[in-house]
């Protein structure tokens, strides 16, 4: 046993450094696609930050009665978190901070500001601004439970009707987007496992007179598959080595010109935070698809 | 050792290559099988080591039924077997040492063995010069020889040996011969498939004549008479 192992490993070094320009054409196939699967890890990663960051720019707002004490509001805001632990996010907008951030919304529209002065008091409602996945389903389940519950006499009103269209619109794209993302990974993945499977099967298909004279002279088929596995380990280790370094080299140039586009997001700690996965994708991508690709090709040469 | 038993092969979209064919080889025997080019002999040999089926008929492999024994059974009969192939099958990619030691590598021998066994049949058959390079190097009848040194290197009780002269000079013919005569003596048995007369007529053993995939002869000192 180990005895075969050492010899299918001397077999598999010798046949990578005779035939460099297949082995490097090989690896070269295998680093390009790795790649193309690393680059799809990452804007998977950039397109969940993204739907995120768009889900969290929706909210419901359930405006409260004027008068209600605030005492009463935040009790509120913890039985709704209560009643429905998908919501992500409650946040309790006072009278002040309505009126605050209107300012600031509307800075330098004195008609406006004139208007609401002729008012003599703050006209805003206190508020619960709710966050929720992004499902309108969800959004909906909120809103009645707001109007249903027992302190449903403290709300004026839940804006979810008014925000209805756009919150669909806004759930519909992303979550086509990400039915879209999910799809085309698995295209592009196929098509590169398949472009790798092509190559390394030129490659053994050189061998193909080899096999029958192996099995000829009584090889087992461990004994003849093994040196081509083992040559599927080699190439995938290799191209993962590569892979790894251009990737780091990348994220690292790219990762501070993503921030400027995209504030908030830092590819660099998206690398370094799932950093085991990445090299169990590149590593495992490299070495499963190698030894497929040689145990599916060589089989087809074992039937004398 | 070796019985076949109303063999007979038709290839797909052909007619019958072997038509009937029944014969045994006892142990220790030196057998040729001659007829000339087509009459089946590479179709005999590739029976015999499993590489085809019968169409009809039986192929038995010291009392085992070649039809009926499992891959690792074939793989077994095949590394006991010391074939000489009229196409050489060597592994182009390996060198002429590589070659050699493949077959006992393939059997489990260890390795400070082979390399004594490797190098005392090259030195034997006259290759240890070209111990390093490639089958593509060789001429013709030296990939002939490294053929040979393969199918001696594992002391095989049973060499079955296709057209083993057939690109060899009159000198080298004689001296494989020779080398094949002197390992029988030894006790192994040998099956020679040629179309060579003077090869036959000189020998004086047990002659199987092939004509169109028929045995029309089976002398014990048999001369090359088609
Ligand atoms: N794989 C094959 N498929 C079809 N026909 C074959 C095949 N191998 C050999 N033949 C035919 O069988 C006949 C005998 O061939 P072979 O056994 O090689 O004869 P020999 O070795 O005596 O020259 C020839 O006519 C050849 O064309
Ligand atoms: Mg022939």
């Amino acid at each position: 046993m180990f005895t075969n192992i050492s010899r299918a490993t001397k077999f598999a070094f010798q046949d990578f450094f005779r035939n460099k320009g297949v082995s490097v054409a090989t690896i070269f196939i295998l680093i390009i696609t790795i790649l193309l699967v690393t680059g799809l890890f990452f804007f998977q990663g950039v397109a969940s930050y993204l739907t995120e960051e768009i889900q969290n720019k929706i909210d419901i707002t359930a405006y409260f009665k004027d008068g209600t004490a605030e005492q009463d509001i935040l009790i509120v805001k913890e039985e709704i978190l209560n009643i429905l632990p998908e919501i992500k996010k409650v946040e309790y907008i006072s009278q002040d901070q309505a009126f605050i951030i209107f300012s600031e919304n509307h800075q330098g529209d004195e008609v406006l500001f004139r208007a609401i002065e002729q008012v003599g008091s703050n006209p805003f409602l206190p508020s619960l601004s709710i966050t929720t996945n992004g499902d309108p389903l969800q959004y909906e389940q909120v809103a009645n439970a707001l109007q249903t519950s027992s302190f449903s006499d403290l709300i004026e009103n839940v804006d979810f009707y008014e925000k209805k269209d756009t919150i669909e619109k806004i759930y519909e794209i992303t979550s086509t987007i990400n039915k879209f993302g999910i799809f085309l990974g698995i295209v592009l993945i196929i098509i590169a496992a398949s472009v790798v499977f092509n190559t390394i099967k030129l490659a053994v298909d050189n061998s193909k007179e080899e096999i029958t004279t192996m099995r000829i002279v009584g090889a087992s088929d461990w004994f003849i598959r093994g040196p081509f596995i083992i040559q599927g380990i080699i190439y995938g280790f290799i191209a993962f080595v590569f892979c790894f370094l251009i990737s780091f080299a990348l994220v690292l140039l790219t990762s501070p010109k993503i921030s400027v586009i995209m504030p908030g997001f830092n590819l660099f700690d998206y690398f370094l935070t799932n950093l085991w996965i990445l090299v169990l994708i590149q590593l495992g991508f490299g070495i499963a698809v190698g030894i497929i690709s040689s145990i599916i090709v060589v089989k087809k040469y074992l039937k004398v | 050792m070796i019985k076949f038993d109303k063999v007979t092969k038709i290839y797909p979209s052909n007619t019958a290559v072997l038509k009937d064919v029944t014969f045994e080889i006892k142990e220790g025997e030196f057998v040729s099988i001659i007829g000339k080019s087509g009459a089946g002999k590479t179709t005999l040999t590739r029976l015999i080591l499993g590489l085809e089926e019968p169409t009809y008929g039986e192929v038995y492999f010291k009392e085992k039924n070649m039809l009926v024994a499992d891959a690792s059974e074939i793989q077994k009969i095949r590394r006991s077997i010391g074939g000489i192939y009229q196409d050489y099958k060597l592994l182009p990619a390996k060198t002429v040492y590589e070659n050699v030691s493949y077959v006992l590598e393939v059997k489990g021998t260890a390795q400070g063995e082979i390399k004594k066994e490797v190098e005392k049949v090259l030195d034997l058959i006259g290759l240890k010069d070209k111990k390093d390079n490639f089958p593509k190097e060789l001429s013709g009848g030296e990939q002939q020889r490294l053929a040979i040194a393969r199918a001696l290197v594992i002391h095989p009780k049973i060499i079955i040996a296709d057209e083993p002269t057939g690109n060899l000079d009159p000198y080298n013919t004689y001296e494989v011969i020779y080398l094949l005569e002197k390992i029988n003596k030894a006790g192994a048995t040998v099956i020679l498939l040629t179309h060579n007369r003077e090869i036959i007529n000189k020998l004086g053993k047990r002659v199987i004549t092939l004509v169109g995939g028929r045995i029309i002869r089976d002398e014990a000192e048999g001369r090359f008479i088609i």
